[in-house]
């Protein structure tokens, strides 16, 4: 086991795909020469050349569909966009052809695409590179929505995610590239279809993903100091979504808190608490929590923001009011 | 002009399916064989079948939401495009995309896009495959004068240049985006010396000339394949029905209409050849007989097609669905494991 941070457990991610399999590049904005703008393909240009990491204009439209057309024409593409707020100048593509291809084609093509981006608030970037939008696209049939909260899973989603006959999007939190963790040598394969429990209790599920698996296990370590045992549950995949998994945990503990970076309405944790509500409503003790992000554009000011965003207490206090 | 006619032959038969399947289109629209949106390209055909002379079966192909006549001149059979039209297994796109979504893999055909300008992005795509690959292939892109006005237009344009990459764009400029005039859209109206700006050949044809088109196209291919990078032509060219069967052409003077009509691309044709004494009067009877059994024969096989079962809604939207009746059922582990196939 060697200690080693989420950026650099990404980066050998990267470096291992691209060594085992020749139809592997990396595009996007600055991936080359600048080393990625959270320094994550910092090297690669110069181990593997500019025909297998290739930096694009600021194009996102055009340089994630040309990752469709790749994937289309017989390459293993990776796209990478600076952010989840930037990937919106490539909705389209993204929903109206990497997620509609197979079906509208009748199974005929199919798109082996993966596309990696930024998401989260946390560092006073205000409200165009701070929001988490992913929900909107866990929205979407056709798309693989993953979210690596560790540096297991920085270092072992991609390559099957790369495996994937159909388009994975990958969400990585911009708080947890300088995340240490433990890896072993060997870099174990995981698996992308089930989520994790992080931390095993009785009393109460913290549903967590990304950057609010931190958050949770922070509120579970307050809320073991007072005596509730709280089990914390990384979702991991976000479409689709590991019912089984969240459900059983539900049964064990009846009660539950989603803790979402994502805005309440119309939201992951809605659907994360419909499902709860579908499948174990009579297993639950209190109505399912939920601990949002404020619902206004993400503030500069580092107060606001930290106000804006879900916090260990405000997980504490949902449990609170749940038990009271 | 080939000297027996042959080809020129073979051009006009061509054109002339396209005219007559898209005819039985708008019959079998009003008989409610055929639902949704429905575009025709009556008036352009002389372009789809002056293009595709120009490509080879290696050649990939991304066109957009009016493409029955790309399907077509690119020998998707006339049977599989209509049953797709009436939504039956046995259609390009098992019924799933209809007249805007036709596929054919067999073909290289990535798809009627219905997104205006959504396509260019792909066809990018493929020609990077091929660029990194080394692969002599072309692929062509067909859009129409709407699809200027788009982000992703420009965009495609400077990836390709860029990059050298070997895409033939071709824009089908037939003067209005739905019922916005090219006039009322664009600041500069004429389309290949806009895209020059990007520092790719650009040429202009006439649309309405199969001949000039396919002498067009020919040249921009030939000068892609040989990996001289991408190459834009503009085909000038009309239609002379509305933009869908939902259209009243509220937005386009009647007399226009007319004065492009006499300029149609199929009695032109047969003007030439007959004054060139390479068409006769059987030969062009025979040329109408054949492509009139040719629909029929298409409209016989889509009506006693099948609908596919209600059970199979949920098929082809990921891979393991097939598998695992449920969408939501999907394994990682085994793919992990495998080598990327």
């Amino acid at each position: 086991m060697t200690t080693t941070t989420y950026r650099q457990a990404m980066r050998e991610a990267l470096r291992d795909a691209l060594r085992r399999d020749e139809r592997v590049f990396l595009m996007g904005e600055d991936v080359g020469r600048y080393g990625g703008c959270y320094a994550v393909s910092l090297g690669l240009l110069e181990e593997f050349g500019p025909q297998r990491i290739i930096d694009t204009p600021l194009s996102e439209s055009a340089f994630v569909g040309a990752g469709i057309g790749a994937a289309l024409g017989g390459m293993r593409p990776i796209v990478e966009i600076m952010t989840v707020n930037f990937s919106l100048l490539a909705l389209d593509q993204i929903v109206n052809n990497a997620a509609t291809l197979r079906h509208m084609s009748g199974g005929q093509f199919n798109v082996p695409l993966v596309i990696r981006m930024t998401t989260g608030a946390g560092r006073q970037l205000a409200a165009q590179h701070s929001h988490s939008l992913e929900g909107w696209y866990a929205h979407v049939p056709g798309l693989r929505i993953l979210a690596p909260a560790t540096v297991q899973d920085a270092r072992g989603m991609l390559w099957p995610a790369l495996c994937d006959p159909d388009p994975v999007l990958v969400f990585e939190h911009g708080l947890l590239y300088n995340a240490e963790g433990e890896l072993a040598a060997d870099a174990p394969v995981v698996d992308l279809t089930t989520a994790a429990v992080r931390r095993p209790g009785t009393d109460v599920t913290l549903l967590a993903y990304g950057g609010t698996l931190r958050t949770a296990l922070a509120a579970a370590d307050d809320l073991a100091g007072e005596g509730t045992s709280a089990e914390v549950l990384d979702l991991r995949s976000l479409r689709p979504l590991d019912t089984a998994t969240i459900v059983a945990s539900v049964q064990h503990t009846h009660r539950a808190v989603v803790v979402d970076e994502g805005w309440r309405s119309g939201s992951l944790s809605a659907e994360v608490s419909a499902r709860i509500t579908e499948e174990a409503f009579y297993d639950l003790d209190a109505p399912v929590a939920r601990v949002c992000a404020a619902e206004v554009p993400v503030p500069y000011a580092k107060h606001l923001e930290e106000a804006a965003l879900p916090s260990p207490g405000a997980v504490v206090e949902a449990v609170h009011h749940m038990a009271a | 002009m080939s000297k027996d006619g042959t080809h020129d032959l073979e051009l006009l038969r061509q054109m002339l399916r396209i005219r007559r399947f898209e005819e039985r289109c708008v019959e079998l629209y009003s008989a409610s064989a055929i639902r949704g949106f429905l575009h025709l390209a009556i008036g352009e055909e002389a372009c789809a079948v002056g293009v595709f002379q120009a490509l080879g079966p290696e050649d990939a192909v991304v066109s957009t939401y009016r493409e029955h006549g790309h399907a077509l001149a690119r020998g998707i059979s006339m049977r599989a495009v209509l049953a797709e039209l009436e939504g039956k297994v046995e259609g390009t796109s098992r019924g799933r995309g209809g007249s805007m979504h036709l596929f054919d893999a067999g073909a290289r055909f990535y798809g009627g896009n219905a997104i205006v300008a959504g396509g260019l992005p792909v066809a990018i795509g493929l020609a990077l495959a091929d660029h990194l690959q080394g692969r002599r292939r072309v692929t062509a892109c067909l859009f129409g004068d709407g699809a200027v006005a788009e982000g992703e237009f420009h965009e495609s344009m400077n990836l390709a240049a860029l990059w050298h990459l070997p895409v033939l764009f071709v824009c089908e400029n037939n003067l209005y985006a739905m019922g916005t005039s090219l006039a009322r859209a664009q600041a500069e109206t004429d389309l290949a010396l806009k895209a020059s700006a990007y520092r790719m050949p650009a040429w202009a044809a006439d649309g309405m000339s199969v001949r000039d088109v396919e002498d067009t196209a020919r040249r921009a291919a030939d000068a892609v394949r040989a990996g001289g990078g991408p190459y834009f032509v503009e085909l000038r060219t009309y239609r002379f029905r509305a933009h869908s069967m939902y259209d009243p052409d509220r937005y386009r003077d009647k007399a226009e209409i007319e004065r492009w009509k006499e300029r149609d691309p199929i009695p032109a044709l047969v003007t030439e050849l007959t004054e060139a004494g390479l068409l006769s009067e059987a030969t062009w009877r025979a040329i109408q007989d054949g492509v009139q059994a040719e629909v029929d024969d298409a409209t016989a096989y889509a009506e006693s097609g099948t609908l596919e079962p209600v059970e199979d809604l949920t098929r082809f939207c990921v891979a393991d669905a097939d598998a695992d009746a449920g969408a939501e059922a999907v394994a990682g582990q085994a793919l992990a494991e495998s080598r990327v196939p």
